[in-house]
């Protein structure tokens, strides 16, 4: 047993540190929280250069062949700087489904293109019900000759203005199964992609409307229900990843501030006020990082219980970044409340990932129920 | 970075699991149920059981083979402690505060004429040592101490109080600190001593605790000689070993328990389904569900905090002062837990060992009461936050 980074991790983890901290910096962040993509094709790019949208695919599909933990040390450092864009999406969502799910035509058609970064692609999932559960999607498939035709209303779905492809999880009536997955382009007819204005900036969410669109056979996707499962989990393990960086990056800038704010003539991070809440957001980041690392090493190896500790991980890291990014605006003061200062955009990202992929209630359930409660 | 254990590791534990099942007495629950009306009665069957230990090669694993031990390896102490924790074995803790603390530091700063004298006799539990650390008036602050040893030609003589050490009366030898010179700064005039609990001039008298046990004491030293010889590491540099002592006590020391943890939530689990609390089990209603499922997270990353020390320790040779992150999560959660159990028996929770209506003779309350104790010792959480905060995160001193 060896719980720590191997050198080649911590290679993967400073490299991937220095690159952020150049390529994406807090002002190209705020840039692009007011464009219309929230994308940077250029920062796009250079991250396929560098190999990442391919980080744990297979060697055949173009892809790294790396394994989950160094896709979650990427994550934790994105996470650390807000970046937004359609990497999650793309190789989480998108990619992770069409590993598991596609054949391997569908593969070589969608995956390929997808491990060079030339293809981006998104799962739409969610529903107006906001529920994560996957037994009874509204949005339906129904058999039309050859082909089907897709209608109904997807919620929540990220990215799917700049992604090519949109994974999408319907009902299949008069198929036998509960439901299908189909892969459908942007730019199909009778697709309506419609933003949803929302609180946290540094990403994008959409509403779906499929009506009567039209694919082919070749655009189902096999999926089964623990195929689904697999990819919700290791897309929890991957989100929280990005939580616990945002939470490590808040407490820093915490610390930092502490030291160089003066009141009553001596810096405020002396005063154990101060110092005893940035000990307990240590205590809760570093806690995290352990269940994160633990299900992101379980993900890896393909082990049993991923599920049980997806949950144990995004319950635990909901409550810490909740807390974590909610005390750095307090910690900051009035500066922490203006829209100037960074803290907000923590704190709004924070409350943003609570709720995506279970929250807390969510997973403690899903924990009751492994304990054979 | 994977969590598995190597053939090696995995054939090691299963030695000590066919060890311990072999020769651990199932009477030591009944015992500890009944500590705090015959002390007398644990303390022999933990000195017996260390023996046992001692005589079979697992005493002190950790120690370097020269001294006696077994020289295991981080990952080898972790699973001797997960397996002694799995089959309930004493928690060794109370009576081998000389294998935990008082070895390593003889180890690390000792001479050899100390480490000859003293450690085997640790290892086979027939010397017990006592802390002899905080005072009156230096608990938090124990780096004020007001306990003296003065050194008078070839002597110290020791003359002061010390509070809350555990089985003093049981104890051979006390490993004390005392100022040495008044007119330095604080920590900078401090020594460690190895006194003679049998010396003239040491009075005992036992304190009782909240539990109604009195496993600690106050000791009087009074113009008590204590060789030169005993001297640990170098005069006025007491701190130094202090910390040694602290570090070990607050970090290494936890590894397995988890474990321990792991088994009290597999009890509340038990008790959700055979009781009921307004009318149905436990287990079904949604709230406790949800309580249970956040103990169970808190057991979990428990262990992986642990796991990733264990992984530091491996990694940098000694326990740092990350060590307190897992003595404040360990002690907080702790309460949590017992509070829950609690909560989760209502009003019966209130019933102690020796009322027939008492839930598992009681042990609820007791380990509720107990839990009020591991935020304190070894270092309040409030100084292991100042810790983190200065040492770790690198603030300002206050």
């Amino acid at each position: 047993m060896n719980f720590g980074f191997t050198p080649q991790q911590e290679m993967i983890r400073n490299e991937a540190a220095a690159f952020l901290s150049q390529e994406c910096p807090m002002p190209l962040v705020r840039e692009l929280m007011v464009t219309q993509h929230g994308h940077s094709e250029s920062l796009w790019d250079k991250m396929a250069s560098m190999g990442w949208m391919g980080l744990i695919f297979p060697e055949q599909y173009d892809g790294v062949g790396l394994s989950f933990v160094e896709l979650s040390i990427l994550m934790e450092q994105m996470g650390a700087v807000l970046m937004p864009g359609p990497y999650f999406s793309t190789v989480v969502l998108a990619g992770l489904t069409l590993l598991e799910s596609a054949s391997d035509s569908q593969k070589e058609r969608w995956l390929t293109p997808l491990a060079s970064g030339n293809l981006k692609a998104t799962l739409a999932l969610t529903e107006p019900d906001g529920r994560w559960t996957v037994s009874r999607p509204r949005v339906t498939a129904e058999r039309d000759g050859k082909d089907y035709l897709i209608s109904g209303t997807k919620l929540f779905v990220p990215d799917a203005q700049i992604a090519d492809l949109i994974i999408c999880v319907a009902a299949a009536r008069g198929s036998g199964k509960d439901w299908m997955l189909v892969a459908v382009d942007r730019d199909t007819e009778g697709l309506t992609i419609t933003p949803l204005k929302t609180m946290d900036q540094t990403r994008r969410l959409y509403e779906v409307s499929f009506e009567r669109v039209r694919i082919g056979r070749d655009r189902v996707l096999e999926g089964s229900h623990s195929a689904l499962e697999r990819v919700l989990d290791r897309a929890t393990i991957a989100l929280s990843a990005q939580m616990i960086g945002g939470a490590q990056r808040v407490l820093e800038m915490c610390v930092e501030f502490s030291k160089t704010r003066i009141q009553f003539g001596r810096p405020i991070g002396s005063f154990q006020a101060i110092q005893h809440r940035c000990a307990d957001m240590l205590l809760l980041v570093e806690s995290a990082r352990s269940a994160v690392y633990a299900a992101a090493c379980n993900a890896a190896e393909n082990k049993g219980e991923t599920g049980l500790l997806a949950s144990i991980a995004k319950a635990y890291t909901n409550d810490a970044y909740s807390w974590i990014a909610g005390e750095g605006i307090q910690i900051h003061g009035g500066m922490g409340f203006t829209f100037e200062h960074d803290a907000h955009l923590y704190f709004k990202r924070a409350k943003a990932d609570e709720f995506t992929f279970g929250d807390s209630n969510f997973h403690l359930d899903r924990v009751a129920d492994y304990i054979g409660l | 970075m994977n969590l598995d254990y190597t053939p090696e590791e995995e054939a090691f534990r299963n030695q000590v699991r066919s060890w311990v099942s072999a020769n651990l007495s199932p009477d030591w629950e009944q015992i500890s149920l009944r500590q705090a009306e015959n002390m007398d009665e644990s303390m022999a069957f933990l000195k017996k059981w260390q023996r046992k230990l001692y005589d079979a090669g697992w005493a002190g694993i950790s120690w370097p083979k020269d001294y006696g031990g077994r020289g295991a390896t981080i990952n080898e102490q972790l699973i001797f402690t997960e397996e002694m924790a799995k089959t309930k074995a004493p928690n060794l803790m109370n009576v081998s505060i000389g294998i935990e603390l008082v070895g390593p530091a003889i180890i690390h700063h000792g001479t050899e004429a100390q480490k000859q004298r003293y450690l085997r006799k640790i290892l086979s539990a027939e010397e017990i040592w006592c802390q002899g650390f905080s005072e009156p008036g230096a608990g938090s602050d124990l780096a004020s101490l007001q306990t003296r040893a003065t050194l008078e030609n070839d002597h110290f003589v020791v003359t002061g109080q010390k509070v809350w050490t555990s089985w003093a009366e049981y104890s051979d030898f006390c490993i004390l600190l005392a100022r040495t010179d008044p007119d330095v700064p604080k920590h900078k005039g401090i020594s460690c001593v190895l006194v003679d609990m049998k010396s003239p001039g040491i009075t005992i008298r036992p304190t009782v605790q909240i539990t109604g046990e009195a496993e600690f004491s106050e000791v009087f030293f009074d113009g008590v000689r204590v060789p030169k010889e005993n001297l640990v590491g170098i005069i006025n540099q007491g701190w130094t070993v202090a910390m040694t002592i602290l570090m070990h006590e607050r970090g290494t020391s936890a590894i397995g328990y988890q474990i321990r943890f792991r088994n009290e939530l597999d009890d509340l689990i038990r008790l959700a389904k055979s009781h009921d609390h307004d009318g149905r089990p436990i287990s079904e209603d949604p709230e406790f569900r949800r309580k249970l499922a956040q103990s169970f997270i808190d057991v979990e990353v428990l262990k992986y905090n642990i796991y990733r020390s264990a992984t530091q320790i491996m990694r940098s040779g000694k326990p740092g002062p990350e060590s307190s992150i897992v003595k404040l999560f360990w002690s907080e959660m702790d309460r949590r837990q017992k509070a829950l159990g609690m909560e989760m028996l209502g009003l019966y929770s209130q019933l102690v060992n020796g009322s027939e209506w008492a839930v598992d003779h009681g042990k609820w309350p007791r380990a509720f009461l107990w839990s009020r104790a591991g935020t304190i010792y070894a270092g309040s959480s409030e100084i292991q936050r100042n810790i983190i905060a200065e040492r770790v995160l690198g603030m300002p001193r206050a």
